[in-house]
């Protein structure tokens, strides 16, 4: 009796491993192909437009009229260059400076009371961010659009630029933290017992060697900010133009894809158009946040 | 002449030190303004039109023109959708955590294969995932609904989930995992019965951190939950979500409408300040029931 309750305990120990192994490998090939998947469901809706037009007439043409199946994106492209860009270079001196600090000169309590504050941050949602920048940005942008002599309603690129800002600081900051933390202590004493001050030591000995890391953290902030969808179109005033100024009204990728979702269906090139819209982010982000690892791996690698 | 110029270098030393410390102070202070002017404009905007009727009644007749109702709908809705898609979701990522920290415990380049496709995924903006999911809804034939928005949001939240449960795995010593593999354990028992137990409030800020993300979405769920006046009560209806029901408030141009768009936003504002103070609470509340 006893000899043959032991196997049955045994397979059932040894069914219970092999089908949650099992499970876990499903798990592992699905997460493996989903940004294929992703890739090729964009693709083929998108296929359909590249069937008519070349890549490049899409993208250098500046007419946007979907219903007489004209499609130039950049308006929109070059709406969302603008917004990006300004908004990391907004948040870049921020997040370096804030990291430094946190990280090098912060007292304790100085620590415990940014933890929260960044986790917050990044856990207020976009729409949150949008109604924020529509309560205090806009208005604000108007007026420092008056001070300059320029008449805007204050829905600008700026505007969007400053609450997206805003967004990826949390973001870039957390990454920048850990790259400073992860310099070894040895480092800054050597410099330091050289007699520089703890400044200099900060400025020519730890930037350099994070150097890596800060480039790419900003890599990842911007494709986190090219990407962000709801809180950019509630401020930047979805004005199909190429934009000339930072307080003219733009229209991003993200923006172009949420507004017109709802009456594309009806005709397939206006759906595939935006179908391209969204392939468009999904390579530019790809490309950045690859960029930015391989740049971190390899630097890795080398030290 | 010369020590003059020595003594100058020393206090341009330290003054170049003082004015980037100031600069540091000035961009942290900047942070924790930028978080207060946040929370207090939505506060002082959206707390006198903040009223119990309006958290606990769904739209009547005429609510979009500032007549009488309220947006439990929406609430409601949000918290069916985010709970679904991180329940899925916990079915697909405890298990891949899990995975990559024990099973592929070795194999360095597989988790760090996996790591970096789950960053991939994760650097994904949630309106490509919004598109994506649409895109597949209309192709299997379904309409918008509750269980559309579920889908899209689990895969959107799916990378976040695993990324914060790995980290949590990745703390734990070696040693405990050798000592029940020396004791005879099989894989999956040393994942969930030893592992597991182990990292539980680990686990459970993920969960909450997915829950946030997922219930503070708005982009992956515009196209494919919808948005209805009713509370759902079934996979297969429209639902409304709160950021949704803000964005789409915001838009009216009628002030009364507009007013109760920033009481929705303190609404969801509160929601997610919740979930990230007991978030915040677990971690160190069960931290002293681990083994170190």
């Amino acid at each position: 009796m006893k000899s043959l309750l032991v196997p049955s305990f045994k397979i059932r120990r040894n069914l219970r491993d092999k089908s949650s192994s099992f499970w876990m490998k499903c798990c592992y090939y699905l997460v493996l192909s989903m940004p294929f998947i992703l890739l090729t469901g964009l693709l083929i809706k998108s296929s359909l437009l590249f069937g008519e037009k070349t890549f490049s007439e899409l993208i250098f043409s500046s007419e946007w009229k979907p219903l007489s199946g004209k499609f130039g994106f950049l308006p929109f492209i070059l709406s969302s260059l603008w917004i990006t860009f300004i908004s990391i270079a907004i948040a870049a001196p921020v997040c370096l400076l804030t990291a430094i600090y946190l990280t090098q000169y912060a007292k304790r309590f100085v620590l415990k009371v940014m933890h929260p504050v960044i986790d917050i941050l990044a856990g207020i949602p976009s729409v949150i961010y949008g109604v924020w920048g529509i309560i205090i940005i806009v208005p604000f942008v108007s007026k420092v659009a008056s001070w300059f002599n320029i008449h805007s309603s204050g829905y600008s690129i700026l505007a969007g630029s400053v609450v997206l800002s805003v967004m990826v600081i949390p973001f870039v900051l957390n990454i920048l933290i850990e790259v400073y933390r992860s310099i070894p202590i040895e480092l800054s004493e050597a410099s330091l017992s050289l007699g520089a001050t703890k400044w200099e030591t900060i400025k020519k000995v730890l930037t350099r060697k994070a150097f890596p890391g800060i480039i790419s953290s900003f890599g990842l902030g911007i494709s986190r900010a090219f990407g962000e969808t709801i809180a950019v179109l509630m401020v930047v005033g979805n004005v199909v133009q190429i934009p000339k100024g930072i307080f003219q009204a733009g229209y991003p990728l993200p923006a172009l894809i949420a507004n017109n979702y709802g009456e594309m269906l009806s005709i397939p090139m206006y759906d595939s158009a935006l179908m391209l819209a969204a392939l468009i982010l999904f390579i530019v982000v790809t490309f950045f946040n690859l960029g930015s690892r391989y740049l971190i791996m390899h630097y890795e690698k080398k030290v | 002449m010369k020590r003059k110029f020595k003594i100058n270098r020393q206090v341009l030393r330290k003054s170049e030190e003082i004015f980037y410390r100031v600069l540091m102070i000035l961009s942290t202070s900047i942070i924790i303004i930028a978080l207060l002017a946040i929370i207090i404009s939505i506060l002082v905007k959206g707390i006198p039109s903040l009223s119990w009727s309006m958290i606990s009644q769904t739209p009547k007749g005429g609510y979009y023109f500032g007549k009488e109702g309220g947006i439990l709908n929406a609430i409601i809705g949000s918290l069916y959708l985010s709970f679904g898609a991180t329940m899925l979701a916990l079915v697909f990522s405890l298990p891949l955590a899990l995975y990559m920290n024990i099973h592929k415990m070795k194999q360095k380049n597989v988790v760090n294969v996996i790591r970096f496709f789950l960053d991939l995924l994760w650097g994904i903006p949630s309106i490509v995932y919004g598109a994506f999911g649409f895109t597949i809804m209309v192709y299997f034939g379904l309409r918008t609904s509750l269980l559309a928005g579920i889908i899209t949001v689990t895969l959107f939240i799916i990378p976040i989930m695993v990324r914060s449960m790995d980290e949590v795995l990745k703390t734990v010593p070696k040693g405990l995992l050798e000592s029940a593999f020396s004791l005879g354990s099989t894989r999956s028992e040393t994942a969930f019965r030893v592992m597991l137990r182990q990292c539980i409030p680990g686990m459970i800020t993920a969960i909450l951190l997915a829950f946030g993300r997922a219930i503070g979405d708005a982009a992956a769920v515009l196209f494919t939950a919808g948005y209805t006046d009713y509370i759902p009560n079934s996979l297969s209806q429209p639902t409304a979500t709160l950021p949704l029901s803000v964005f789409f408030q915001l838009s009216s141009p009628i002030p009364e409408v507009q007013s109760r768009a920033y009481a929705s936003a303190v609404v969801l504002t509160a929601i997610v300040l919740i979930i990230s103070i007991a978030s915040r609470g677990f971690s160190s509340r069960y931290q002293k029931n681990r083994i170190k």
